[in-house]
């Protein structure tokens, strides 16, 4: 199971990012335990400096926009 | 050129709808037509060729270039990279806190985050199209001296004192800085379109009714409000209009872009250059919602003296280009 992070303050993009992989996740039968992280400090600490922001168990895969489909099944696989 | 577009605006006024050229609605239609078409091409075009050019800048790889780098030097670029990085304005939070976890002087980085929306590639089209080149220039000189300079202002002042406690702790702390890789990611020139097309898409869905309604608001300018109405009450004559023009600007952040086009009948109108300019540039870089969300790192006390400096920049920079004429 792998755990992700999107990382955003809330807005459309982050929304969206977050949906995206969940459903591409299902799509391709993989489990992942995904949480939406809005808090400040958590963010700094995980060094995300555009968001959205998208962290693959604890590394930090993608930032700054809705990734494509096939970006998201690459960090999934 | 853009001469194109006024022969098309021509034909369809004149020649399809068969309109007289001297009435009021002849002159607000041939305006909504030129002006319409002429906005919404160019955005198509050069947003996509902006994009294409910028695809490879982020704000992970600019944080990288200015760690470190000496303080006056770091204005100037932070200001020049606020220009042209693009990002979603909702990561301005986490940018602010990036930059500075990097150490990164404050000054520098409200100076990348000021210029930011000042400069942005939709102003700066829809500025370029309708007002010319010498004018968007001017307009681009001053949005980065405004933020050189806000940056120079707020390390004076030491502002940093007033940054959310854990972030102003940032700063005190005397350890090694933290070190910052950038892993370059490689683009072929088919990422770079695509990432163009998706930019271009983007904004293109976001700001096309905007357009459109800055410019039917510019035409009923443009075609109903005499001249002389805006020179005895808009005029360079009243030093109060500046500060109104800068106050007044400061809710149509909702709309930036339906500003450009109405800018450009109230030039027309002979409404003085200065207060268009304030009104223009407030109107872009003062977004409310985004001075709330900074809330959550500042105190107040530093908000409102960044607020301040731009109220007060912007009615200078107005009252000036009125007192000097071009």
């Amino acid at each position: 199971m792998k755990n992700i992070n999107v990382y955003g303050s809330g807005c459309k993009n982050c929304t969206n990012t977050a949906e995206l992989i969940e459903k591409t996740a299902m799509q391709l039968q993989i489990e992942i335990n995904l949480s939406k992280v809005s808090d400040l400090q958590q963010m700094m600490e995980a060094g995300v400096v555009s968001t959205p922001a998208v962290a693959v168990d604890g590394k930090i895969v993608h930032a700054g926009s809705v990734p494509d489909v096939q970006i998201v099944k690459d960090f999934l696989n | 050129m853009l001469d194109w577009f006024t022969y098309f605006a021509d034909w369809v006024t004149y020649s399809w709808f068969g309109l007289s050229s001297d009435t009021q609605f002849a002159g607000a239609l041939h305006f909504f037509i030129e002006d319409t078409c002429k906005i919404l091409v160019l955005l198509i075009v050069l947003i996509y060729f902006i994009a294409l050019v910028r695809a490879t800048l982020n704000p992970e790889k600019v944080r990288c270039y200015l760690q470190g780098k000496n303080r006056f030097l770091g204005y100037i670029l932070g200001s020049f990279f606020g220009s042209v990085t693009p990002f979603c304005s909702c990561s301005s939070i986490p940018l602010f806190m990036g930059f500075v976890s990097a150490r990164i002087p404050l000054g520098v980085t409200i100076a990348f985050l000021l210029t930011s929306p000042l400069i942005n590639e939709v102003v700066v089209v829809m500025l370029g199209s309708l007002l010319g080149l010498q004018f968007t220039l001017m307009y681009i000189t001053i949005g980065l001296l405004l933020g050189i300079s806000a940056g120079f202002l707020i390390d004076l002042i030491k502002g940093e004192r007033w940054l959310a406690p854990f972030l102003a702790q940032q700063y005190q702390r005397n350890d090694a800085m933290p070190e910052l890789e950038y892993q370059q990611k490689i683009m072929t020139l088919a990422d770079r379109h695509q990432f163009a097309k998706k930019e271009m898409l983007t904004i293109f869905t976001r700001i096309w009714k905007w357009v459109i309604i800055g410019v039917a608001i510019g035409a009923v300018i443009h075609g109903a409000i005499p001249a002389v109405w805006f020179s005895e009450h808009l005029g360079a004559k009243q030093w109060w209009s500046v500060p109104l023009a800068t106050l007044l600007a400061i809710p149509m952040y909702v709309n930036a872009t339906a500003i450009v086009p109405i800018i450009e009948s109230l030039l027309l109108k002979s409404v003085p250059l200065g207060t268009t300019l304030a009104f223009c540039m407030s109107a872009v870089a003062v977004s409310l919602p985004e001075f709330m969300m900074l809330k959550q790192v500042m105190s107040s006390r530093l908000l409102m003296l960044i607020a301040g400096y731009l109220l007060i920049a912007f009615s200078l920079l107005g009252w000036f280009f009125n007192a000097v004429s071009f």
